[in-house]
């Protein structure tokens, strides 16, 4: 079966992007698929250093794109997960040396390889993100609990609509359980309740995403990690299975109401 | 005395501001529409009723608001019982 292409995009940078990315290609490895994560964060190039990859590059995107390789050479395969390989992007150029249809020729070309393609979308809106979602046949975008990314996300789920690309699904990411309890954080319903759009995934904040990154290795390796958890539980959901959402407090929280309200009105 | 102070704090929470921000900013983003144009608009809309109808200008209520990912105009005219009763 020809490979599903998912984009993992934002508007605003910093919010996890290359993580959720990372992890979620992991994550879909871990379950015997074969897949390709590609960096399309061309000048800004970082997913290789988050799946711990950086120094087995040769060829990148936009060596495969002008010829200079065969799509073949520039795919990195991770020891680690056999099934998972890394796409770079090129760090010495930037996004104007790729156009969207370059992508979906690109694409169209590892779906028959692969079971998944992810690609990790630039910070923005201009051409990185086009380039970014031109193949794509999900689009998914993540956000934090506070007002400027998530305001971003409303933006960007409203260009994903326009391009006829949606509906886009919802990771909320570094959800912080506590503060939330306290009122001093947008809680994941009220994130919900303004954005309007499906949910995939709530990551809840987790020191061991830090640790795991410092060391090139995606979290959901760490079979103890919350955050591993939320990103096996997200790649889940895009094989198809209905997984509960994490109740991040114990004796059912706001969380866990969210949840079991989700799973009550999910179809 | 505490339980007060406590439901008092929770109002103004932070994370409440920061929803109640937030809806109208994306209203306004979503639809490119600033509050000022939204009162320019009123202002024109009571012009062109009145023209037609008696309203009462200072209960005219025009707002901006979201259904999903829909976003709707409402207004809420009242009228003016018309002066020129039958003379009958």
């Amino acid at each position: 079966m020809p490979a599903k292409v998912v984009t993992i995009t934002s508007g605003k940078g910093g919010v996890g992007k290359t993580t959720a990315t990372a992890n979620i290609g992991a994550a879909l490895a871990q379950n015997d698929l074969k897949v390709v994560c590609l960096d399309a964060d061309i000048g800004l190039r970082n997913l290789d250093v988050v799946l711990g990859l950086e120094n087995r590059i040769v060829y990148d995107l936009v060596d495969v794109v002008e010829g200079r390789c065969r799509l073949k050479q520039a795919l990195i395969r991770d020891k680690r997960l056999p099934e998972l390989f890394l796409i770079p992007a090129a760090q010495k150029r930037d996004k104007s040396a790729v156009s969207p249809s370059d992508m979906v020729r690109l694409c169209n070309e590892l779906r028959e390889e692969f079971d998944w393609i992810i690609i990790d979308s630039p910070a923005g809106i201009e051409r990185g993100f086009r380039n970014a979602i031109a193949p794509t046949d999900i689009v998914v975008v993540i956000t934090n609990p506070e007002v400027s990314a998530v305001r971003d996300a409303d933006r960007i789920i409203g260009l994903v609509e326009s391009e006829e690309k949606g509906p886009a699904r919802l990771i909320i990411n570094r959800i912080k359980p506590s503060m939330v309890r306290k009122g001093d954080m947008l809680s994941p319903e009220d994130v919900l309740e303004l954005l309007a759009v499906e949910l995939i995934g709530l990551v809840p904040e987790d020191e061991g995403v830090v640790t795991s990154t410092n060391r090139g290795m995606p979290v959901v390796m760490d079979g103890r990690s919350r955050a591993g958890q939320a990103f096996r539980n997200i790649a889940q959901r895009l094989m198809g299975a209905e997984v509960p959402f994490l109740d991040l407090e114990e004796g059912g929280g706001l969380l866990g109401r969210l949840a079991r309200r989700i799973r009550q009105g999910g179809d | 005395m505490k339980l007060f102070q406590q439901l008092i704090g929770r109002d103004r929470s932070s994370a409440r501001q920061a929803k109640e921000r937030m809806r109208l900013m994306l209203i306004h983003d979503r639809v490119d529409m600033s509050a000022a144009a939204l009162d320019k608009l009123k202002d024109e809309l009571v012009g062109v009723i009145s023209r037609h109808v008696e309203i009462d200008v200072g209960a005219v209520r025009i707002e901006m608001t979201q259904d999903g990912r829909e976003q709707r105009l409402i207004a809420d005219i009242p009228l003016r019982p018309s002066r020129r009763r039958g003379s009958g």
